[in-house]
């Protein structure tokens, strides 16, 4: 009976394989790219843990020295006074990096490197192995130490022992920083006691990589789970769909005594099944989604974060399980409703063919009581709360309510047009829409969320860009900008410029944490080029030349933010107080800043000297002074680099970062148009009985499918015109909300009329292109078949 | 398994076998092998024999303090060598580890160190005498005369030890067979060594007194591929001093072997079989059977004591754990000693 049952079930998309295929392909695009979201997440955070477990950075104390190099014999001095410390020699190796590591002291052993093979250890303590991930090895020239390949290593790091990292970088008997064990004994003397010039640094908690670029996945996952909302419409639509016109093979079942119990698990099996198939066609797609984005991805997390990523995509479980989990938890989300209802239906129920499609324009009152709900929560979010968590609940209480208020407004946008219709054919035009509505309602509203999405997303990031590009022309302001590689050179540089260009500017940083924010701290030199160009976001009366004479800081917003500093509170720089008198904004950059004079940075970090120069001169004699640095002066290529240059490499890594979400924002838009062609095709064909009077009263066909596609632009346009506002308003809370806790600064919002123009001839464009079908189709009906409906032979 | 239990599983000889050397192979070609007679030259052999495989300065210390409590001491530094000889730096062949415990009747404190050779942070000198891996250290003027340090997370101990009697030698006057197949290893003691300092516990600072046993052994192979664990016996009776161990071999049988020392430090050795040690108690050690309870005789002695942990819950959790603690003697001997067993984990 049961095998009869399922074969009863199954033969209903054996005849509608349309229906079959929206049901599968919606709940496969959904899962695509929440899986491909999800993967790229995770193939980050791998690299993270990578590094974590690598570089032991963030988790352990650490000492270090301030020239960078702690003498070999300082570190048994340490350990014979008892501090359970572990020596890090690192440096570049062809520009890799290189981190040399005692697997005996070091609290995480060779990082995530497996030592379990003894003859292995032998090797890497005796004779030296090399271990990093297969790419980082190919870059490597042949070298007289084995290699080994582990893709448990981050990506651009080889690990190895700390004895061969000595020999490869030429430091021996030097190291260059010592990892703190947690567990101290219980007595030891003071570090100033043993190594003076020494400092230790507690753990740094705040510059995990991890959390810094928690807010960057979290924008990533909230585009996921729009994307998979917008997907979950079309699959719930193709299911209710699919309840409604099987009503009368369920209720000959159950009237032939098929159990109605047994029935609800067949269709929840039925529907698992699929859920499953369509889940791993996601997966799959999802894969190559991901892999698509990551290189992306991890340009833009090394450029803006710092965070080395690896480019090449592995199947972890987290995510495709999280995408399968998904695809079957969204289908039974989306079947709930219609399985409750199958339950409770009377025995003998009649057949409903458009009980679907208006079932939608029930419970308008509760729709419209939740829809004024949402968009007044998301009022008070935005008013009250703050905070990144606050920022994404908000964004979704606003589109969920606006969707949710879509299709009231557009009833009664088209009850108000029929109210003013002249003619009958007017009339019939706008009541006929209006009662379509129902059943388009669950594609206009993905239409709605992913254009708002794209207009939203699209203000945001020109608005950045704008910023962007203003912010670089102000900070790079030096004409060209030289480095060299030692004091010695630096000296002779300076002298070789000194006749040539205008001025010098000595570009010189230290590094330290400020109220723990790792931070840089320049001395520039002053100069009208800085207070000229460098614009303070807050600041107090004569900043500039107070920073100048020495009396305070300017700090980057970034630090403002993190660290929740004011202008006139004090902060830490080398063990003095400075006041903080200018705030500016400093894009791009993952980390703190703050500026103190050249005078005051000279005095505070006497060992340092600049190697960086900023030159200002003639633009035109940019080009010639390289090619003489080059031939008389002997500076490397790379020691080099024009303004445009750097201007070019910033905004290639802000474009980057950008492509993402402008990739997402595509495929979402891609998503709504397919929804609203699947709703549009099924629609026409339980239509024709509403459309053959209109025929029979002498309407052409071909007069008949126009009106069809005219009712979509119309559609679209009147969603496109409430998409617009929802969409600056989810503009206006990405800026002013979700950045600030991202990437730690706030940016103003600019308006773009064209590119908004642009988006409606699109969204137009997709809703006449997924009205032609099923206008052709009607056009192409067989006048037999429009007249089978008077003869009731449907 | 991560790299420190390899390199344990290597250090720790007694643990080799359970581990099967981790993939280094039983072989010691390269390494020298012990030889007979044995022929000693100090102070020269009080320091590091590179050549083989594997050493130790192995001291254990019955304490009591002023109420008349129980306390034992461990102080361990172990050498092993990946391969034969010494060179500086970093790819010295030489590693090392220290074990030190603290064992009261209700607690047993342990911590544990590692070291490379070659650089410094580990070593022994022979003259004067220096054993230390990073703050802590046996070291003295000479071999009779030494300070004991040791610090740890928990505890932390600074003794001062007296020699009050010879060296003596195990075996063949040094030459200390291990296995019917005839491993054997270098093995000598002083077990006559008065101790006194102070015990920092978490409870405070508590001064002691007692006696202590230090062990010199070296050898590249001491265990034969047979042997699943020994347990290890030194007994103060009073009238002298007993060390003896027994072997475990698969299939059940055993390979034993002891020293009877006099108290003028005159030593009579005892083949395999003469002395015999067998299980009177059983106690579970976090989920293993650990025998804290023993019967230990010697008839050729007389001796015929039964054996009891003071703390049966002196579980040494370092990489590679063993049972190391105190004991009671009693029976037709009073006394105190040190058990370890190993092969029980």
């Amino acid at each position: 009976m049961t095998r009869a049952g399922l074969a009863a079930l199954l033969s209903h998309w054996r005849r509608n394989p349309l229906q079959l295929f929206t049901l599968v392909v919606g709940l496969s695009l959904a899962t695509a790219l929440w899986s491909g979201v999800q993967a790229v997440n995770a193939e980050a955070r791998a690299s993270y843990d990578a590094a974590a477990e690598t570089l032991g950075e963030g988790q352990f104390a650490q000492i270090t020295s301030p020239t960078g190099s702690i003498d070999q014999s300082t570190y048994i001095a340490l350990r014979r006074a008892g501090w359970q410390v572990s020596p890090v020699a690192e440096g570049r190796l062809e520009g890799i990096r290189l981190i040399g590591l005692d697997p005996l002291t070091a609290p995480g052993g060779l990082g995530p490197v497996d030592l379990s093979d003894g003859e292995l250890t032998v090797n890497v303590l005796l004779s030296g192995v090399l271990f990093a991930t297969q790419a980082t090895l190919d870059r490597l020239p042949p070298l007289d130490v084995a290699t080994q390949a582990s893709t448990e290593v981050a990506p651009d790091v080889i690990l190895t022992d700390v004895g061969t990292a000595q020999r490869l970088l030429g430091l021996e008997g030097q190291l260059s920083r010592l990892i703190v064990a947690p567990v101290q004994p219980k007595t030891q003397p003071p570090l100033a006691d043993i190594a003076p010039d020494l400092t230790s640094r507690p753990p740094q908690a705040g510059s995990d990589v991890a959390r810094l670029t928690d807010s960057f996945h979290l924008n990533l996952t909230a585009f996921g789970l729009l994307s998979f909302a917008v997907g979950i419409f079309i699959v719930h639509g193709a299911i209710g769909l699919a309840f409604e016109q099987r009503r009368p093979v369920i209720r000959t079942l159950r009237a032939l005594g098929f159990p109605l119990r047994r029935l609800v698990a067949l269709i929840a099996v039925e529907l698992l099944a699929l859920s499953i198939i369509a889940g791993a066609i996601g997966v799959g797609l999802g894969y190559l989604v991901a892999a698509a984005l990551l290189p992306d991805v991890a340009a833009t997390l090394s450029g803006l974060y710092g965070a080395s990523v690896s480019g090449t995509l592995q199947l972890r479980p987290e995510w495709w399980l999280s995408g399968l989990a998904i695809a079957v938890g969204g289908t039974g989300l989306a079947a709930s409703a219609s399985l409750y209802r199958l339950s409770k239906m009377p025995l003998l129920a009649s057949a409903r063919p458009r009980a679907w499609a208006m079932q939608a324009g029930q419970g308008r009152l509760w729709q419209g009581v939740a829809a004024l709900a949402l968009l007044v929560l998301a009022a008070a979010l935005a008013w009250g709360a703050d905070g990144l968590v606050a920022g994404f609940g908000m964004l979704a209480a606003l589109l969920i309510g606006a969707a949710l208020a879509l299709p009231l407004i557009l009833d009664r946008v088209l009850a108000f047009g029929a109210s003013r219709a002249r003619s009958v054919m007017g009339e019939w035009f706008w009541a006929d829409t209006r009662q379509q509505l129902p059943g388009l309602s669950l594609a206009l509203m993905a239409l709605l969320l992913a254009m708002a999405a794209n207009v939203g997303v699209s203000t945001m990031v020109s608005s950045f860009r704008l910023t962007f590009t203003g912010f670089l022309d102000q900070r790079l302001a030096s004409e060209f900008y030289v480095y060299a590689d030692d004091a010695e050179q630096a000296t002779a540089l300076r002298a070789y410029l000194e006749p040539r260009v205008d001025r010098i500017l000595p570009i010189q940083n230290a590094t330290q944490d400020i109220r723990g924010v790792p931070s840089e701290i320049f001395g520039p030199t002053p100069d009208a080029t800085y207070h000229d160009n460098w614009q303070f976001l807050q600041s107090a009366p004569d900043a500039w030349a107070r920073i100048e004479a020495g009396e305070g800081t300017a700090i980057n917003e970034q630090l403002a933010r993190r660290a929740d500093i004011a202008i006139g509170d004090a902060v830490i720089i080398a063990g003095q107080p400075f006041d903080v008198l200018g705030i500016y904004g400093d894009y791009g950059n993952p980390i703190g800043q703050a500026l103190i004079t050249e005078a005051t940075f000279e005095a505070l970090y006497p060992d340092i000297t600049p190697l960086r120069f900023g030159v200002r001169m003639d633009p035109q004699g940019v080009t010639p002074l390289s090619i003489a640095l080059r031939d008389d002066f002997g500076l490397a290529e790379a020691n080099m680099i024009n303004q445009a240059g750097i201007k070019a490499f910033s905004l290639d890594v802000f474009d980057r970062t950008f492509t993402v979400t402008g990739a997402l924002n595509v495929l979402t838009l891609a998503v709504a148009g397919f929804a609203i062609l699947m709703s549009l095709l099924t629609l026409a064909t339980m239509r024709l009985p509403q459309l053959a009077p209109v025929w029979a009263q002498g309407l052409t066909r071909a007069r008949l499918g126009r009106i069809e596609v005219i009712r979509a632009v119309l559609l679209a346009l009147l969603t496109a015109a409430l998409a617009l506002p929802l969409g600056l308003a989810l503009a206006w809370t990405l800026l002013a909300v979700v950045n600030v806790e991202a990437f730690g600064w706030r940016l103003p919002m600019f308006l773009f009329p064209l590119d908004y123009l642009r988006l409606a001839v699109f969204a137009v464009v997709a809703a006449v292109l997924a009205a032609l079908w099923p206008a052709r189709r009607l056009a192409r009906t067989r006048p037999a078949d429009l007249l089978k409906v008077f003869s009731n032979e449907r | 398994m991560n790299v420190k239990s390899v390199l344990l599983a290597v250090l720790i000889p007694f643990a080799a076998y359970a581990q099967g050397f981790a993939g280094l192979g039983t072989a010691t070609q390269d390494f020298a092998t012990p030889q007979r007679p044995a022929e000693f030259d100090f102070p020269a052999d009080h320091g590091p024999h590179p050549d083989y495989r594997i050493e130790w300065w192995y001291l254990t210390a019955n304490l009591k303090d002023e109420d008349g409590t129980d306390y034992g001491l461990q102080w361990t530094l172990f050498r092993t060598a990946l391969a034969a000889g010494e060179v500086d730096g970093w790819t010295s062949p030489q590693l090392w580890m220290g074990h030190a415990a603290v064992t009261t009747p209700d607690a047993h404190y342990v911590t544990e160190r590692l070291a490379r050779g070659g650089i410094g942070q580990a070593g022994v000198q022979a003259d004067p005498f220096e054993a230390w891996i990073d703050d802590w250290q046996l070291a003295g003027p000479d071999f009779d005369n030494l300070r004991m340090t040791a610090t740890a997370p928990d505890f932390a101990y600074d003794m001062q030890l007296t020699a009050q009697g010879p060296l003596v030698f195990h075996g063949d006057a040094g030459y200390s067979v291990k296995s019917a197949q005839g491993q054997a290893s270098y093995y000598y003691s002083q077990p006559f060594y008065g101790i006194e300092g102070m015990l920092s516990l978490p409870g405070g600072d508590i001064p002691v007194t007692g006696q202590a046993w230090l062990d010199r052994e070296w050898s590249s192979q001491p265990l034969s591929e047979d042997q699943t664990g020994w347990d290890w016996f030194s007994l103060s009776l009073g009238e002298g001093k007993l060390m003896g161990f027994r072997l475990r071999q698969t299939g059940g049988s055993h390979y034993t072997a002891a020293t009877w020392i006099a108290p003028d430090g005159t030593t009579t050795p005892y083949p395999d079989g003469a002395f015999q040690a067998d299980p009177l108690t059983v106690t579970d050690v976090g989920g293993r059977d650990v025998p804290t309870g023993w019967a230990v005789r010697l008839p050729d002695r007389g001796v015929e004591v039964e054996v009891q942990a003071i703390n049966p819950q002196s579980w040494m959790s370092t990489s590679i754990p063993y049972w190391e603690g105190p004991v009671t003697i009693s029976g037709s001997h009073q006394g105190r000693g040190y058990l370890e067993m190993t092969g029980y984990d």
